[in-house]
């Protein structure tokens, strides 16, 4: 998924080879993460897909069945990722994450800490953050989401970024090895309070902290712990409101008793044919419009600086 | 752990300041954003008194400094707030159930404060800080004593601001260079949002050792952030059309190494798409048609004309509050150019693999006239993300690209942000809120038959 070596060019121009992830594209709400195996088929509603045939095509390229259906192949990201991936705990999607990262000032080369692991979501953006110099250390006390995190990592490519540890860090802390050298700390725990006074030991001074909390009251109370040894404490939420599309037909044409008619909104994939001339033409019209299901709320994302010394 | 060079190699952002750097000073927590260039000469105005940044140089990003009374002037000194302040924060958020105190019978005449400025003044002149100055104004406040907690905290601090100023040493990240800008000059960056800036960074996997292709007309305000994501590897082609480049005066505040900056090339959209075997002379030809071609070409037609604004203006520094101006002496520190002209090498480069992602943010462009041409130098599977202020012309292009069936995964978003209050007993979300920042059209490009490769 990420290219750690500065020579070799970013994937996406390379083939297909055996043994690759790659994400498959059948709607833009079907999609899902197939390694490729020389000998093995996808069957889905479109039909029956060889691996064999995808093999030496570039990622990108439109793949046919027995029956002539068809989908897409892509070269894996974190996005198409957070969206494929198996959920063992509940995820941060996209607008969350691209906050974090943004708010928290990851850049290559930084050392961050997170906990929970949860699914590893959040975490394969951070790898790709801190991309090629940094690392990502995380923490999970549930050693078999654990294990199927590194499982994970190892199959999109990143676990060369990304350490998993088995560690109960409302109880213990995190580990003193990485005491004031961590420039960002992500939390995600039931009590992050417990979770704070470690994770002030482990940051640089003016390192920054987020932690992501589904309800009002664990904020309060970590707010209430961040004021000790941390400044810019700001509390926020972020939700991405999706449209729809449509292209819309209007009937122009006059007629006597003084109604217009509209023609119903057609499907976005017939190119309008008509012919635009004179009066009577109809002229389509893009039209646009929130989706009527959004999400209402993921979570308040507090973040705070290391007050320097 | 704090690295004073930033010339050697890619590191991390560096987290002391040094002699020449660009930093965001924040006064009066969030009251005013200044841009600034620490030198022995620079200097910063608070109201009507003028204060040398000198003691800013060497000091950890993150400091916080108020303003003190000097022998001979008031200054700039390092300050660190004492923890039992924020005790005493904590306690009074303890006693708020015990409060009986309300302002019904508090009456707004002006005239509850005893001290005059000329009171004021003379304190000063004897050497007062501006600490003692605030505790005295509290000390002959007549109503000060029948205020609840909380009206006695904003009254506090309300003093404090005018009296005490305090400047945090803020670093120049692409969230709080976007911020501030939002804040102060938001159409000087088409409105384009942290949050939206943060969505485009992820939306176009911008990683690493890839080739970002950006076509930014928000100031560079999005090619820095890209370059500061690609931390000094891989490549970033700011591309424009006709013959000049946009604008990009915002990256000089990043604090970019050379290795950084020699990321940042540029090249016309006239010359990516220009045939593979030109050679160099034929290419530079082209730019100089260009120049004369930009004025009638139809491609810019929607464009209003934006004025050129040029930030940085005297001796390196920029400020983003006109009417207190930054004056700096002597020489202008010399930083590493970034945006220099995209070699014939890396030209083939780019042309033989494609970019591995598409940035466009115009604001005032038409996007589908933009992504038909620029889309074609992306390899396939590669994603874009394209921000505009308004929401029809990506609604136009969305359709067009599913028409011509250039692109697959389309998704036309909006971001929506809202900040908390968060205090005992006072949580709720805050009363100001940005209404927009804008819309962005994301997607993945996707063989179609009718593509050239």
């Amino acid at each position: 998924m990420l290219l750690m070596d500065s020579s070799t060019k970013i994937s996406f121009n390379r083939c297909i080879r055996d043994g690759d992830l790659v994400i498959v594209y059948e709607r833009h709400d079907t999609m899902k993460a197939v390694k490729v195996c020389e000998n093995s088929v996808l069957q889905n509603r479109f039909g029956v897909f060889k691996h064999s045939d995808w093999i030496g095509k570039p990622f990108g390229s439109k793949v046919f069945s027995n029956k002539g259906g068809f989908v897409y192949l892509l070269a894996p990201t974190p996005e198409l990722w957070t969206l494929v991936l198996s959920h063992r705990t509940q995820i941060l999607y996209i607008a969350d994450i691209s906050f974090v990262i943004m708010y928290l000032e990851v850049v290559p080369g930084c050392l961050v800490l997170e906990s929970g692991t949860g699914s590893g979501s959040l975490t394969t953006s951070f790898a790709r953050a801190v991309s090629p110099m940094g690392h990502v250390y995380t923490f999970d006390f549930h050693e078999q989401r654990a294990v199927s995190a590194r499982e994970d990592f190892e199959r999109t490519g990143i676990s060369t970024l990304v350490t998993v540890g088995v560690r109960d860090i409302q109880g213990d802390g995190f580990p003193d090895q990485f005491s004031g050298l961590a420039d960002s700390v992500f939390l995600d725990l039931p009590q992050p309070w417990l979770a704070i006074p470690s994770a002030r030991n482990m940051l640089k001074q003016d390192g920054t902290l987020c932690s992501f909390s589904p309800c009002i009251e664990q904020v309060q109370r970590s707010c209430e712990t961040l004021r000790s040894d941390f400044t810019d404490i700001r509390t926020l939420e972020i939700l991405l409101r999706t449209y729809e599309v449509r292209e819309w037909k209007m009937d122009h044409s006059k007629v006597d008793d003084g109604n217009s008619t509209a023609c119903p909104p057609r499907k976005r994939r017939q190119p309008s044919s008509e012919a635009s001339v004179g009066d009577n033409a109809s002229s389509p019209a893009v039209m646009a419009r929130p989706s009527a299901e959004t999400r209402g709320h993921t979570g308040y994302l507090t973040f705070a600086r290391k007050c320097v010394s | 752990m704090s690295e004073n060079k930033p010339e050697s190699g890619p590191t991390v952002n560096p987290r002391v300041t040094w002699e020449g750097c660009s930093v965001l000073l924040d006064i009066n927590d969030g009251d005013r954003l200044v841009f600034a260039r620490l030198s022995a000469g620079s200097t910063l105005k608070i109201g009507n008194k003028t204060f040398s940044l000198q003691p800013l140089i060497g000091c950890p990003f993150g400091s916080l400094f108020q303003v003190e009374s000097g022998k001979e002037k008031p200054y700039l000194s390092r300050f660190i707030p004492p923890t039992e302040e924020n005790n005493v924060q904590d306690e009074g958020g303890c006693q708020l159930q015990e409060e009986s105190r309300d302002n019904r019978a508090i009456i707004d005449n002006n005239q509850a404060q005893s001290l005059t400025g000329d009171d004021i003044d003379a304190m000063r002149r004897e050497g007062a800080t501006g600490n003692e100055i605030v505790e005295a104004l509290i000390a002959n406040s007549a109503t000060f004593d029948k205020k609840t907690q909380f009206s006695q905290e904003k009254y506090r601090l309300k003093k404090q601001k005018k009296y005490a100023p305090r400047v945090l040493l803020r670093r120049p990240f692409s969230r709080s260079i976007c911020e501030a800008y939002f804040k102060k000059y938001p159409a000087r960056i088409g409105f384009l949002r942290v949050d939206a800036l943060s969505l485009l960074l992820s939306m176009a996997n911008v990683t690493a050792n890839s080739d970002v292709l950006v076509l930014d007309m928000v100031g560079g305000l999005v090619i820095g952030a890209v370059a500061e994501r690609l931390g000094g590897t891989g490549s970033v082609c700011n591309t424009y059309l006709g013959g000049k480049p946009y604008p990009m005066e915002i990256i000089r505040m990043f604090n970019f190494n050379n290795e950084i900056c020699k990321r940042v090339l540029r090249c016309s959209v006239n010359d990516l798409c220009a045939v593979q075997n030109e050679t160099s002379e034929q290419v530079s030809q082209h730019e100089d048609v260009c120049t004369m071609e930009s004025q009638s070409d139809e491609k810019i037609s929607l464009s209003v004309s934006t004025e050129e604004v040029h930030l940085s203006s005297k001796n390196g520094v920029s400020d983003l509050v006109p009417e207190n101006e930054l004056s700096t002496t002597g020489k202008t520190c010399k930083t590493p150019k970034a945006g220099e002209k995209a070699p014939k090498e890396a030209i083939q480069s780019w042309k033989e693999n494609g970019f591995s992602s598409l940035i466009i943010a115009a604001p005032e462009q038409d996007a589908w006239s933009l992504v038909k041409d620029l889309l074609p130098l992306l390899t396939y599977s590669a994603p874009f993300a394209i921000y505009h202020q308004y929401l029809q012309p990506l609604a136009t292009c969305m359709n067009n690209l599913q028409l011509e069936k250039m692109a697959i995964g389309l998704q036309l978003s909006e971001p929506w942000l809202r900040e908390y209050q968060v205090l005992p007993s006072r949580t709720h979300p805050c009363m100001q809120m940005s209404g927009s920042g804008g819309y962005i059209l994301s997607g993945t490009r996707a063989y179609s038959n009718t593509s050239q490769s």
